[in-house]
């Protein structure tokens, strides 16, 4: 049961409020900036060698070829930029479809887009032999492309569209065919087994900076792409009808917002293998920050999830050295318990 | 509306498609169980397998029979329905499909305990009981986790899922760790697989059906009531607190003694309540069909995983994901109302 | 002493006390509504004397005995209730949801006798649902699935019937079905208790009424008796004139016409 509504007097200065409230959400997302180059400078500073921030900086003023500055240059920076690229695409696609489907669970790994990323890697590496990751970083995303077309395809053969429950029907049905295809040809090469069981739990060390320069260009195009569709994703979230009634073009934000998921996850799966949970996670907890509106949502999200995903590779990196924990497992690790205090805490905030 | 069947005082009324189904489900099962032992590598002739269980075989059949492949079978047979009316169970308790202790970690939690004990090298009673332990503790975290003035169904899917992640992790974590022998071995047992079983795997699953298909049949009213809510349940007279603890008891035993047996067989407990209740036509979930259901799925599944590509022979979790995921798929598809 | 009471009563959820010493009696074979503003602890009685909630302190009582203490079935052959939210469960017809509230009536080995065919029957004809028989309740209207759960409540044949808001989301011909509905079942011998949030309704099919705020019961008895201008004020703050209705001679709340487009209540 709900107060019935005061009459008058407090709508009278609202825009003031709002006006209030984008200060502080735009102070905030700077922070949150802030806070990602610091996270970002650890992440070249710290490992199993940790080296000073002063040497950081020289490494680029003036690198001298020694092994600190080596690792610095061909190590830390490529594997840091790889988790800032992974982790923007990451939490802007989990945001981009759980406002798209308006279902609070859609994530890329929920949906079978990581897997079927996993599934285009396995083919290359256990079918066809190939070792370059270069190369097969190609397949991992044309599966992912495959993927996220037909859970979509699958969700929206009803008349209705794609509801919520059976696009996530969908997306278990088809992770599930995907995981088992792969996991049917890695049982028959146990070199590819070995292989890829470090890629499978998701890492941002098995890449190169050859490797990292292809994947950016989708990753900075899907990321531009997502952004961009804030205005109509706040409109659609009213329902489909409701946002036809603004006057959204319904069909061509669907689209769009599939072509972003897909670059976005297709270029984050193919560069640190399937990782799942950043995509759920961080867009469920900065919606409970700033709220609904998808435009502080998407780009919150953008620069909250890189945030996480270096936070728990350098964790990972630091707790275990000499060796290293994945970053896949520090995620699920630091997100997950995130993740239930939400769900635990309110009824996660409508879409 | 059926037709009744009334004796003196005593009345039921049987849904004639769902009993049709449950009939056809029960011969689908023994016919996939002949065909499982009797054909192979080496032909038994159905007419001999009996005697050969009864020891009155030669000894060749009596030995690919009753040792090799008749436990086999039946272990397939019975972790099936675990899976099945476990996987119904906790659809119904959830209202949701994505409730099913695949999804919730459940099986995630014992197959970490599996993993755990496959990796230190442990005996099939160790990695039974790990896999067990495991099952228990992720549900008993699951659900505290979940607790928040009662357990709402979707809040429990959210913890759930979290769990599950966690688990998963878990698992990779001890995959990578692990020196790669060790690791094929935990990653074969992680696709859930029946080959190598015994009557000592069959035999507990066996056991905890016996004991548990009555709690489930004594539930199974209740519970079909209460997916249309506590208060509608509890106003025509069912006592919500103790069916539900029943229920989900007898759940969680049933999906950590499947594990033990053949590894978490993903997919069966999710696929095989939603397969039921369309063959059935009936409105929410049904335990007894959802059982059978799920041992002919995991039967089938298993003698495809054997023949598809022998000798490569399939885990048969590989086989279940791959099936049961293009039905539910293919249900999807066709499922336009 | 009535069948159903209530002494003593505080009502809460988890810390936070809806009501405490409340004592209340529903007369036998009067049709009582309980109203009272949003927020009131209305339902909450409601559920308290449906048994959904237990009491902190105090208790109800069925036909003499602590309600809780009853057989929760036979609790149910006496006392049945319509939740103010239920689920539909996928895929169900009208008929076998229907054919759901005779529940306690059924055992493992009778589970579906005659009498249970002929409550079904007759509940679903009452509600006018019979032709919807083999229709599936989540492509019904709003009005008609009211009318569905209502069956369903009446299938279970008790002498009393609590109601809680029934005509929330009805349009007003389909609240005024659903009411005449229980005007009927009142007639016919049965116990009902309504929570409405209209108060001319509750005037006009109320035998009895209670009127709550806070969680404190300030008034009870025949609509003519309770309902004052005074009361009103008090309970609704609400200024009004009260008139004699024109078709049932029941109390008529008019709203002063103080503000332009105030309502008395909210909904």
């Amino acid at each position: 049961m709900t107060a019935p509504p005061l009459a008058g007097t407090a709508k009278t200065e609202p825009s003031a409020a709002t006006r209030g409230r984008s200060a502080v959400l735009a102070a905030g997302l700077l922070a949150a900036l802030g806070l990602l180059v610091l996270v970002a400078l650890l992440s070249v500073a710290l490992g199993a060698r940790s080296v000073p921030l002063s040497t950081v900086l020289t490494a680029f003023t003036a690198p001298d070829g020694s092994s600190d500055h080596t690792v610095i240059r061909e190590l830390r920076v490529p594997r840091t930029i790889l988790g800032l690229g992974v982790g923007a695409a990451l939490g802007l696609a989990g945001a981009l479809m759980q406002s798209l489907t308006r279902n609070p669970l859609a994530d890329p790994g929920l949906l079978g887009i990581n897997q079927g990323a996993a599934l285009g890697a396995t083919i290359a590496i256990g079918l066809l032999g190939l070792t370059n990751p270069a190369v097969y970083v190609w397949f991992a995303f044309a599966g992912a492309a495959l993927a996220s077309a037909l859970a979509y395809a699958l969700g929206s053969a009803a008349r209705s569209g794609a509801s919520p429950v059976r696009l996530a029907l969908a997306g278990v049905a088809l992770g599930m065919v995907f995981t088992a295809v792969s996991s049917a040809i890695l049982r028959m090469d146990s070199q590819a087994f070995d292989r890829m069981r470090f890629w499978l739990t998701g890492s941002l060390a098995a890449q190169t900076s050859d490797v990292i320069i292809r994947l950016v260009p989708f990753m900075a195009v899907g990321i531009a792409l997502g952004l961009l569709l804030a205005k109509p994703l706040n409109a659609l979230a009213l329902g489909e009808e409701a946002g036809r009634a603004l006057g959204v073009a319904v069909g061509r934000t669907r689209v769009l917002t599939a072509v972003a998921v897909t670059l976005l996850c297709g270029a984050a799966t193919a560069g640190a293998g399937p990782l799942w949970f950043v995509g759920l996670a961080v867009p469920h907890a900065v919606r409970a920050v700033v709220g609904p509106d998808q435009r502080w949502l998407l780009p919150y999200a953008a620069v909250l999830a890189p945030v996480l995903l270096l936070g728990a590779d350098i964790v990972g990196r630091v707790i275990a050295t000499p060796g290293e924990v994945q970053v896949g497992i520090m995620c699920a690790v630091v997100g997950a318990p995130v993740f239930i205090l939400l769900a635990r805490r309110r009824r996660l905030a409508a879409l | 509306m059926t037709t009744p069947v009334r004796v003196g005082p005593y009345s039921m009324r049987p849904a004639p498609r769902a009993l049709v189904v449950s009939l056809a489900l029960v011969a689908a099962s023994v016919a996939l169980a002949l065909v499982a032992i009797s054909t192979g590598e080496f032909t038994v002739p159905v007419a001999d397998i009996v005697t050969a269980l009864f020891g009155q075989g030669t000894p060749v059949a009596e030995l690919i029979v009753s040792q090799l492949r008749a436990p086999r079978v039946v272990t397939g047979l019975a972790v099936g329905a675990a899976f099945g009316l476990s996987g119904a169970i906790f659809q119904s308790l959830t209202r949701n499909p994505l409730g099913s202790p695949d999804f919730i970690g459940f099986t995630a939690g014992a197959a970490t305990g599996g993993v755990l004990a496959v990796v230190m090298g442990g005996t099939a009673v160790q990695i039974a009981a790990g896999s067990m332990f495991g099952c228990v503790i992720s549900a008993v975290l699951v659900y505290a986790l979940a607790f928040r003035r009662g357990v709402q169904g979707y809040r429990l899917v959210l913890v759930g899922i979290g769990v599950n992640a966690v688990l998963l992790a878990a698992d990779n974590y001890l995959l990578t760790k692990a020196n790669i022998n060790d690791a094929a071995n935990a990653g074969a047992w992680l696709n859930g697989s029946l080959s190598g079983r015994g009557w000592d795997h069959a035999l507990p699953v066996a056991i905890a059906l016996a004991v548990l298909v009555p709690v489930c049949c004594a539930v199974s009213r209740p519970l079909r009531m209460m997916e249309m809510g506590d208060d509608a349940a509890r106003a025509v007279g069912i006592r919500v607190e103790p069916v539900r603890a029943a229920a989900i008891v007898a759940g969680v035993l049933l999906c950590g003694v499947a594990t033990a047996a053949a590894g978490p067989v993903m997919f069966v407990a999710m696929a095989a309540p939603q397969l039921a209740r369309r063959l059935t036509r009936s409105p929410g979930v049904t335990l007894i069909a959802s059982a059978l259901t799920g041992a002919v799925l995991l039967t089938a599944a298993d003698l495809a995983a054997q023949r598809l590509l022998a000798p490569t022979q399939l885990p048969v979790g590989v086989l279940t994901a791959a099936i049961g995921g293009t039905y539910l798929a293919l249900l999807l598809r066709k499922d336009r109302r | 002493m009535a069948r159903l009471t209530g002494s003593d009563l505080t009502l809460a959820y988890e810390q936070r006390v809806v009501a405490s010493s409340l004592n209340v009696e529903i007369p036998d074979e009067s049709f009582t509504v309980i109203i009272g503003p949003n927020a009131c602890g209305k339902s909450t009685l409601l559920r308290a004397l449906a048994r959904m909630l237990r009491p902190k302190t105090g208790a109800v009582h069925l036909d003499g005995s602590v309600i809780t203490s009853l057989p929760s079935k036979e609790v149910a052959r006496r006392l049945g209730l319509l939740p103010q939210t239920s689920i539909v469960p996928d895929g169900i017809t009208v008929a076998d949801l229907v054919a759901r509230g005779r529940y306690p009536h059924q055992r493992l080995m009778r589970q579906w006798s005659k009498a249970d065919e002929v409550a079904v029957a007759s509940a679903m004809a009452a509600t006018d649902v019979t032709s919807l028989s083999e229709r599936i309740v989540d492509e019904l209207s709003g009005g008609q699935r009211q009318r569905v759960w209502l069956a369903m409540a009446l299938a279970q044949e008790t002498p009393i019937l609590l109601l809680d808001e029934p005509t929330t989301y009805l349009d007003i011909s389909h609240q005024i079905e659903v009411l005449d509905l229980c005007a009927d079942l009142h007639e016919q011998g049965r116990t009902m208790v309504a929570v409405l949030h209209d108060l001319n309704q509750a005037c006009r099919y109320a035998t009895h009424l209670i009127v709550m705020r806070d969680g404190v019961l300030v008034a009870e008895g025949e609509p003519a008796a309770v309902m004052t201008p005074d009361l009103v004020e008090q309970v609704f703050d609400l200024r009004c004139e009260i008139i004699a209705d024109p078709q049932s001679g029941t109390p008529l709340i008019v709203p002063e016409a103080r503000r332009r487009a105030r309502t008395p209540v909210a909904h």
